[in-house]
């Protein structure tokens, strides 16, 4: 392998059953300003069944060249078909980084293609750079969220990572951006494909909540009270795709179910966002969500110990605030 | 039927702290576990076990007090444990660690090879994938339900972001199994006595096939740069402001962590 020969970033567009999911038009984002950076291009790999007409999608939001595979074996995602298409739009272009989402799709694919390849993967990124020296450095969380740590792919090419969805900024939609369009056709082998048939995909309400997994919790206390007070949690938890959790009191009140309970006798949780919403911070609720990355708390007491470990602290009334902020939000 | 369950020895990471003042990782006094999807994943295999009589490997590649798991899951009801161990084995990369087990799996026969979807130090979820290319196996990720018709086929539910999938899948095939599929059994009183009686078979670099130069750190194209803690909380903003300012200082902070737009 000639590592000079490979460069260019690209970008694996997921879509599903034809829409084209939000996490690709974040790495197309990202990879645009990398790609400046680099002084190399951005290519978008858009695999599916009749999607050619979203390919200028990609050229809109940052791709200067979209490599289109259009065939029903891509209809929907399998595992062994879309390795073989991307191996080879890789083993024809040679890539120098290849971007996919860290989604259940692209987590079962980077691993595949990476193995396929004989490269190096960065799973589950949430910074991608290039340093002064020209590495790309690809830093994800590991530990369970405790521990930080950035990756380097030296001598081997593509430079692959999956990319948490919701970190990157997508780019503005601009239809003046022009590109290129490359129809690529490909010969599968069936006798690989054939081993795995979807039987049915279902759609389904999360009936088990596992608060564990929400990247936002709005978590209440006995200062939100009642049901009447949680339901009002509820409406702003919806309008941020956030999961609603409470401290023991509320729990003990049998206002919400224990597996909604965050702290030392219940989950222990690390999301993006918390909410303690009329908690008072006892040290046994401490215990399951001090490690959250932002802890935003309300409380009418400004002495609340949950002040102590808060990164934004409001002193008010959480009923007077939540509905305003759920109104507002919904503008 | 044999099932070969690949299972790695983890340090408990709930449990882990961070030293107040200096804000590094604590890891001193974390207890050491079977990794929680790889229990799922030996659930599942002790299952087939119970209703088909399967023969179950387990296979961790470690140091020496990886045992540790082998010897639970011996409690647990498997039937044969092998342990990988090798100063060329370290400081793999998930490449290298796939390469490693798969090595040894080319030397077992196999119906069905199960890892756990991920483990909860490393938190890659790449292992499985890995191993089932370098076998030319198809797989099957997020794996939370398996039917098996006593036929070359099974059945299997696959957890995705909106709902789940069933799919048919041709056997042998790789699973990566989520912890959350099943409650895994405790050690039985007999088991636990068993499990100090039945041997551990114990393989270096030499017992698998695979050329050395995929093995460990030589074998890892990807490379741990530097690592680092989130490091320490500041102290936090507390505003006493009226309702309406309250709001658009939350909003203005949700927008810098792109939870809205
Ligand atoms: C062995 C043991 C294990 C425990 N395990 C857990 C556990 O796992 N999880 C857990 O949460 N607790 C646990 N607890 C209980 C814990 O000690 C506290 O009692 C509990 O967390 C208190 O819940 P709270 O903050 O909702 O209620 P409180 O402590 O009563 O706090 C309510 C807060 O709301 C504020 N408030 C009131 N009205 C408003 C309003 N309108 N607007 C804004 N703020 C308002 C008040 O100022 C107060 O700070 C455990 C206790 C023990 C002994
Ligand atoms: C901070 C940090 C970050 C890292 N980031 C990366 C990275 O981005 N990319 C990369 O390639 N490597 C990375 N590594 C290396 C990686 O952690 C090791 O290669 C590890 O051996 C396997 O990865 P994992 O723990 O993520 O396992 P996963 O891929 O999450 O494990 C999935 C399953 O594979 C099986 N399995 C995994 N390891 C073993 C084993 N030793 N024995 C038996 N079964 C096993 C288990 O069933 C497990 O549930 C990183 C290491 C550290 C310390």
């Amino acid at each position: 392998m000639v590592k000079s020969n490979y460069k260019d970033i690209y970008v694996f567009v997921e879509q599903r059953g034809g829409i084209i999911q939000n996490v690709a038009l974040e790495l197309l984002g990202k990879a645009r300003e990398l790609a400046d950076a680099l002084n190399e291009k951005v290519c978008a790999v858009l695999l599916g069944h009749a999607i050619s007409n979203k390919a200028q999608e990609c050229i809109y939001y940052g791709a200067d060249t979209v490599f289109c595979v259009d065939a029903p074996e891509l209809e929907t995602y399998l595992t062994e078909p879309y390795a073989q298409a991307i191996c080879r739009i890789v083993n024809d272009n040679c890539p120098g980084i290849l971007l996919l989402g860290a989604t259940t799709i692209g987590r079962d694919l980077g691993p595949r293609v990476s193995a396929r390849l004989e490269t190096g993967l960065t799973a589950d990124c949430t910074a991608l750079a290039i340093s002064d020296k020209g590495d790309f450095l690809m830093t994800r969380p590991a530990f369970g969220g405790n521990l930080m740590a950035t990756i380097i792919c030296k001598e081997h090419r593509p430079q692959m990572s999956t990319v948490r969805p919701g970190v990157m900024q997508k780019g503005l939609r601009d239809t003046q951006r022009k590109g290129k369009i490359e129809n690529v056709s490909i010969q599968f082998d069936h006798s690989k494909i054939n081993k795995i048939r979807i039987i049915d995909t279902v759609k389904q309400e999360k009936t088990r909540i596992d608060i564990t997994e929400a990247r936002v919790l709005v978590s209440g206390g006995r200062g939100v009270g009642n049901e009447e007070g949680f339901k009002l949690l509820r409406q702003l938890a919806k309008t941020i795709d956030a999961q609603v959790s409470s401290s023991r009191a509320m729990v003990d009140a049998g206002v919400m179910p224990h597996e909604c309970q965050v702290g030392q006798t219940g989950k222990t949780v690390r999301p993006d966002i918390y909410f303690a919403l009329g908690i008072s911070g006892a040290i046994q609720h401490l215990a399951g969500m001090e490690e959250s990355k932002y802890i935003i708390a309300i409380n009418k007491d400004k002495f609340a110990p949950i002040f102590q470990i808060a990164d934004l602290g409001i002193v008010g009334d959480v009923k007077q605030i939540v509905p305003l902020l759920t109104e507002k939000l919904k503008k | 039927m044999n099932i070969i369950v690949c299972i790695k020895q983890v340090p408990d990471t709930t449990e882990i702290r961070l030293d107040p003042v200096k804000g590094t990782m604590i890891r001193e006094g974390v207890p050491s576990i079977m990794n929680p999807d790889d229990k799922g994943g030996l659930e599942m295999a002790l299952q087939l076990k119970d209703l088909y009589g399967a023969h179950v490997t387990v296979l961790t590649m470690g140091p020496h007090q990886a045992e540790a798991i082998l010897r639970e899951a011996f409690a647990m009801g498997a039937d044969k444990a092998i342990l990988l161990t090798d100063k060329k084995f370290a400081g793999a990369d998930t490449l290298a660690t796939s390469h490693t087990l798969a090595g040894a799996l080319r030397s077992l026969d196999y119906d069905l090879i199960i890892t756990g979807r991920q483990a909860i130090d490393g938190d890659t979820a790449q292992v499985g994938p890995q191993i089932a290319e370098h076998l030319d196996l198809p797989q099957v990720t997020y794996v939370e339900n398996l039917q098996y018709d006593g036929d070359k086929q099974i059945t299997v539910r696959k957890s995705i972001e909106d709902g789940y999938q069933l799919l048919e899948v041709e056997i042998p095939c790789v699973l990566t199994v989520l912890s959350s599929s099943n409650e895994a059994r405790y050690m039985s009183v007999r088991g636990i006595m068993e499990a100090f009686e039945k041997e551990i078979e114990i393989w270096n670099s030499d017992r698998i096939t695979i050329n050395a130069d995929k093995l460990g750190l030589n074998g890892s194209p990807t490379r741990v740069a530097k690592s680092f803690t989130k490091g320490l909380k500041p102290a936090s903003q507390l505003y006493e402001v009226s309702p309406a300012e309250a709001v658009d200082i939350i909003i203005n902070k949700l927008k810098e962590k792109h939870i809205v737009n």
